[in-house]
């Protein structure tokens, strides 16, 4: 299946990224060596077997009652032996090629995922998770199918058309006048082709990815298109993107479809060249038979490769266009290391205070400006505002996800820059809006940031958090495995769960997303209160969607547009009758 | 695959003339060996330079035939492949579009787009390359064995004894690599699973410090999928040095065999050269074969799914009119339904709506909310009792006029991949002061107004350069701009704040007052000022009434109330 990245992404640093491909396989320098005896040793007994059968053939040719067996047998001998050990070490090879490629492409994979963990947040903020998907998967494996197929391709292309040449040059300097013209017509049609095709069939992808964007769009919608009975419409312009499809593939292959017959007829020239001038030599006494016979075997040989070169060609660009890819990847920046000073943070009061901070995801647009705020141990710190106004970017900074621009953050009076990011970021517990639970049983997604915490621990926890019945009431307890087609558990149940996971972690700090939207009645006052009894005695920043929560909060930071626009307690915001004013009584009209 | 190959049938005649000229070229290819043959054997003796050269040109002549022959039949079977994936494309594509809701649900959305997209590539791509090599690789396998057979039975006979060798050693090959690839393929979707989990929930893990624990687990998947690859790769590996081996043996054979021959008279040498460029044909089209072989396995996969869908009985027919003259818009009779015909999704339905009133419908995800306006357009027939729109069964509406009733803004719709004015339209030709009423009343006007290109500005599929408030204000554009007799707004102002929510709401007051609005909602403060509120629980009515009506006797629509406005309700009320 044609995908739409192959649209003809040309790599932009060949050169470099041959060289980083170049130190992979440096890694496994004696085998790669391995493999290129094996490579030349399989090739060249290949290469033997037209010419041993040439002198069979020559014992043949005295005819009738004088052929000399004992050389056709030795011959013949020697042949078997040949093909054999030849296919032995071409198989011998591919295995060989297979473990290589295999250890590479395990080696890019760990980097790639080592990287990933090494990326700051900005990074997965600004890339799509499909795209990282796509590079290491479907990218790296582009680049292991080339690794493992055409380097030895090339490799035995190589030997071939020397080889063969020089076989065919040994057994007659004339004949091999032949492919003066077809050497030429070969090179000229591979441009030809390149050239002309290769255009039709990055179009042709085009228009295919095109069309696979416009099905996945109206199937998708395919309710609405029904509801507003547009389904003649949608049917109209689905046809024109199909004829553009089809009548792109015909194009491309109008075209492509005169490699196979021309480079046959190319074959066929020398073929008839070799046999008539072949035949000519023979009688003029220059050559016997069985050096025709070698001769027009090698000829099949020779032109082969040429045929594959366009083929190996196109592959192998868009393997560099994926290496390059991962490359890219593994060449964004990381996280800057913890300053050589850091001290851990351990067990904090509670004490977070902003001071004259001033931040923008983009240097240029600010997004906070001067922002000031104490939170005292155990105090409440609401942020409010309309969905996308940026209430997370306050949480990204107090976790060092991001670094603000300006002003200092610090907790127990201890600026956050001067702590080790593992350390600052253990002090947090976090429930977020989207419930992160992994593939993996209950006990290890609640025991997740916990290590070594006892099972009776992790019950008490779950108990806390109101989750401890339910989990008792599934086949498998707290061994359930939690997976997307295993048991179904709502949404309301895997909030609970990080309740738990977050209560388990007994810390000072604590950041809440509070998004019950999707819960319904009765799983949401049990979150509640499995909320309130996690608030308890701890510093915490709540991201507030019903402002119903917050009005006993001790400070509410209002958001609009990724300015935060008014702070202060829910009856002074009320007074100044702002905008906290307007988004408050605004649930009431 | 046969219902496919029907698709080919209004070619068979142009087909037909394709694969002979496909035919002829054939046969050059395979003259071209006997003529070496001959000029060796019986042309040389002779010492007739002349001759030579004229078997020569024709030799050359043969390749040039064989040249232009095939490239006009690959080009006619190109033009029959397009022709074909065409129309079974149109007609694929029709069919999804008029399958019912509950066949879409059981084909899934996924897959049918990949039965459209993959599954009529494949099909392509087969039907293309069936044509240019169905013939003449049989032909090059038969006509050299053919040939071979008048050249020299005996000789060839040695040649032919090698083929179900080698037809047994792929044939075993493939059975045990074959279900090692989808082995490998579970794999990989774990392996891609792990990562997934990561990307997302990688705040949390920065959070814990667990970066080294992942990157454990992840080592752990990582060398699992390349361990099975390796094992795959190794047994299929086996398939081209073993062919080779085969083929090269037999090539042996044939040298000792013509040796024996030679020497008792009954062949001659040049016969054994052409013999050996005959292998090289025969060995060529086996590998074609095989090609196909396998192409052939993954199309009639591909033709089966096609098949599936094209095949699947037209359900839903529109029922005899049944009308009941009530004064109602819309009237819920005690209405029941089921998605899998075991337990019940909604029982008991039962309320009426007069034009122009509002219903709000609360209720958690899974309550049945969706499903209750999926029944009133006839997504899917009730099981038990009646729908009515004015007095009129629903099953008794064509679809046509039954669904130019309704402006819908479903909970998670499609925006496409088109100008902003389009997707209000979407392709009704809606007058354009109609499209910016509706734009205005769904506040959506504001920011299409601040775009440099206003209306005319191009969106990304599914609007991902929208916002979720903006996305959803075009929505509700959408269903305004045809001026519905009945409005449905599934839950699609929760990503609005409540200031702009309560503004879009008194807007379509305004404007539409005829319309008869249906609105699901999340928030309490959304559906308080509706005529009439529906409380819905695990597919049953909780409540119905006024919202002071069910503030009184409706404990969860109070109990929500008081935790998303925090009791202040009743301060103001």
């Amino acid at each position: 299946m044609p995908r739409r990245s192959d649209v003809q992404e040309k790599p932009r640093d060949r050169k470099g990224t041959l060289i980083r491909l170049g130190k992979y396989m440096a890694q496994y320098k004696m085998l790669m060596l391995l493999a290129l005896v094996l490579t030349v040793g399989s090739n060249l007994l290949q290469l033997l077997g037209p010419m041993l059968s040439g002198y069979a053939i020559n014992a043949i040719e005295p005819g009738a009652g004088k052929v000399d067996f004992g050389r056709v047998f030795y011959y013949a001998g020697w042949m078997l032996v040949f093909y054999l050990v030849s296919s032995l070490l071409s198989y011998a090879l591919s295995v060989l090629m297979v473990f290589i490629s295999q250890k590479i492409v395990v080696r890019m994979r760990k980097d790639v995922f080592d990287k990933l963990m090494e990326l700051p947040i900005s990074f997965f903020d600004r890339y799509q998770t499909g795209d990282i998907l796509s590079r290491i998967s479907y990218d790296i494996d582009t680049v292991n199918a080339s690794l493992s197929n055409d380097l030895v391709q090339i490799l035995t292309s190589i030997i071939t058309v020397v080889g063969s040449f020089g076989m065919m040059f040994m057994i007659s300097k004339q004949l091999v006048l032949v492919f003066v013209f077809t050497v030429p017509a070969s090179i000229l049609f591979t441009r030809y082709m390149t050239r002309k095709v290769r255009p039709l069939f990055s179009r042709r992808s085009y228009m295919l990815g095109r069309l696979n964007g416009f099905v996945e769009e109206m199937v998708s919608g395919q309710k609405t298109i029904r509801a507003y009975n547009r389904e003649k419409v949608i049917l109209g312009r689905f046809d024109k993107q199909n004829d553009e499809a089809v009548e792109a593939y015909y194009r491309a292959e109008y075209y492509g479809s005169m490699t196979g017959p021309s480079v046959n007829f190319i074959n066929n020239l020398s073929l008839s060249l070799i046999s008539v001038f072949g035949v000519l030599l023979y009688l003029a006494g220059s050559m016997v038979l069985g050096d025709v016979s070698s001769f027009v075997l090698y000829s099949r040989k020779f032109s082969g490769p040429i045929n594959e070169a366009a083929n190996i060609l196109s592959e192998l660009q868009s393997a560099m266009a994926a290496a390059e890819r991962v490359f890219r990847l593994l060449d964004e920046p990381i996280e800057p290391a913890d300053a050589p000073d850091a001290q851990v943070l351990q067990k904090p009061e509670g004490q977070v205070d902003m001071e004259h901070v001033s931040f923008g995801y983009d240097e240029k647009k600010l997004i906070l400006k001067d922002l000031s705020l104490t939170a005292r141990p155990g105090s409440l710190v609401a942020i409010v505002g309309p969905t996308g106004a940026g209430k997370t970017t306050l949480i990204n900074l107090l976790m060092r996800f991001y670094d603000p621009q300006k002003g200092e953050i610090r907790i127990d009076g201890i600026n956050t820059l001067k702590l080790t990011r593992s350390s600052l970021r253990g002090s947090f517990a976090m429930v977020l809006q989207d419930t992160w639970l992994f593939n993996g049983t209950i006990y290890e997604n609640i025991a997740y940031g916990s290590p070594g915490a006892t099972r009776e621990q992790v019950e008490a926890a779950a108990r806390a958090a109101h989750i401890h019945n339910y989990i008792m009431s599934l086949p498998d307890g707290y061994d359930t495995v939690l997976s997307e087609d295993g048991v179904n558990i709502s949404k309301g149940q895997k909030q609970l769960m990080t309740i738990a996971r977050a209560m388990l972690l007994d810390t000072h700090m604590l950041i809440l997303d509070e998004a019950t939207s999707n819960v319904d009645t009765r799983t949401e006052l049990r979150i509640q209160a499995a909320m309130r009894k996690l608030m308890e005695n701890k510093t915490c920043f709540v991201i507030a969607h019903r402002l119903s929560t917050i009005q006993n909060a001790d400070l509410i930071l209002v958001v609009r547009d990724g300015n935060i626009v008014e702070q202060g307690k829910h009856q002074q915001l009320l007074d100044q009758n702002g905008f906290y004013a307007q988004l408050y009584r605004a649930q009431f009209e | 695959m046969r219902k496919i190959l029907s698709y080919v049938r209004p070619y068979a005649f142009y087909m037909s003339v394709g694969m002979f000229i496909k035919f002829v070229g054939a046969l050059m290819d395979l003259a071209l060996p006997y003529i070496l043959a001959y000029l060796i054997d019986d042309v040389a003796p002779t010492k007739n330079v002349t001759a030579i050269y004229l078997w020569g040109v024709v030799m050359l002549i043969c390749s040039i035939i064989a040249w232009v022959t095939n490239i006009v039949a690959n080009r006619m079977a190109s033009k029959v492949a397009r022709d074909t994936t065409r129309s079974i494309r149109h007609d694929l594509y029709e069919r999804i579009n008029n399958l019912s809701c509950r066949q879409t649900d059981e084909f899934t959305i996924p897959s049918l787009i990949s039965r459209l997209t993959s599954d009529t590539y494949n099909i392509h791509r087969m039907l293309g390359m069936m044509q240019r090599l169905g013939v003449r690789a049989p032909i090059l396998l038969l006509g050299g064995v053919v040939v071979t057979l008048i050249m020299e039975p005996k000789l060839a006979l040695v040649l032919v004894s090698t083929l179900p060798i080698l037809a047994v050693g792929v044939v075993y090959i493939s059975r045990k690599g074959i279900p090692m690839y989808r082995v490998l393929q579970t794999a990989i979707d774990r392996m891609v699973r792990v990562v997934r989990d990561n990307i997302t929930g990688i705040r949390v893990i920065k959070a814990l410090s667990k970066t080294e624990y992942e990157m454990r687990r992840f080592e752990g998947v990582n060398e699992e999928v390349s361990r099975k690859e390796r094992r795959a790769n190794i047994v299929m590996g086996a398939t081209n040095p073993l062919m080779n081996l085969v083929l090269n043996f037999g090539l042996t054979a044939v040298i000792v065999t013509g040796a024996f021959l030679v020497n008792w008279g009954q062949t001659e040498p040049g016969n054994i050269i052409a013999f050996l460029t005959l292998f090289t044909i025969i060995l060529n089209a086996l590998m074609s074969i095989n090609r196909m072989f396998v192409m052939y396995s993954q199309a009639s996969a591909s033709a089966q799914r096609i098949t599936q869908v094209l095949d699947a009985p037209m359900d839903l027919e529109t029922e005899a009119p049944d009308v009941v003259d009530t004064g109602d818009h819309i009237r819920f009779e005690n209405v029941s339904f089921s998605y899998n015909g075991k337990q019940n999704n909604l029982e008991g339905i039962d309320f009426a709506l007069k034009h122009g009133q509002t219903l709000g419908i609360m209720g958690a995800t899974g309550s049945g909310k969706t499903t209750l306006i999926q029944l009133l357009q006839r997504f899917y027939p009730v099981s038990g009792g009646a729908i009515r729109i004015d007095g009129a069964n629903v099953n008794g509406i064509e679809p046509k006029r039954l669904h130019t009733m309704f402006g819908v803004a479903f909970q998670s719709d499609t925006l496409f991949a088109d100008t902003i004015y389009e997707n209000i339209d979407f392709g009704r030709n809606l007058p354009k002061e109609q499209i910016e009423l509706a734009a205005r009343c769904a506040q959506a006007a504001d920011f299409i107004d601040k775009l440099p290109d206003g209306y005319q500005h191009m969106l990304t599929s599914k609007g991902t350069n929208l916002s979720g408030g903006q996305k959803q204000r075009l929505l509700i554009a959408r269903a305004l701009a045809g001026r519905p007799e009945i409005l449905i707004l599934d839950d699609s102002s929760s990503a609005l704040d409540y200031q702009t929510d309560a503004k879009m709401r008194r807007a379509v007051r305004e404007h539409y007052p005829e319309v008869t609005t249906i609105l699901i909602a999340q928030r309490v403060s959304s559906v308080r000022t509706s005529d009439l509120i529906l409380v819905l629980d695990e597919g049953k009515m909780l409540g119905l009434g006024s919202h002071q009506q069910l503030m009184e006797s409706c404990e969860v629509y109070r109990e929500t109330s008081y935790i998303q406005m925090g009791g202040g309700l009743d301060a103001q009320a």
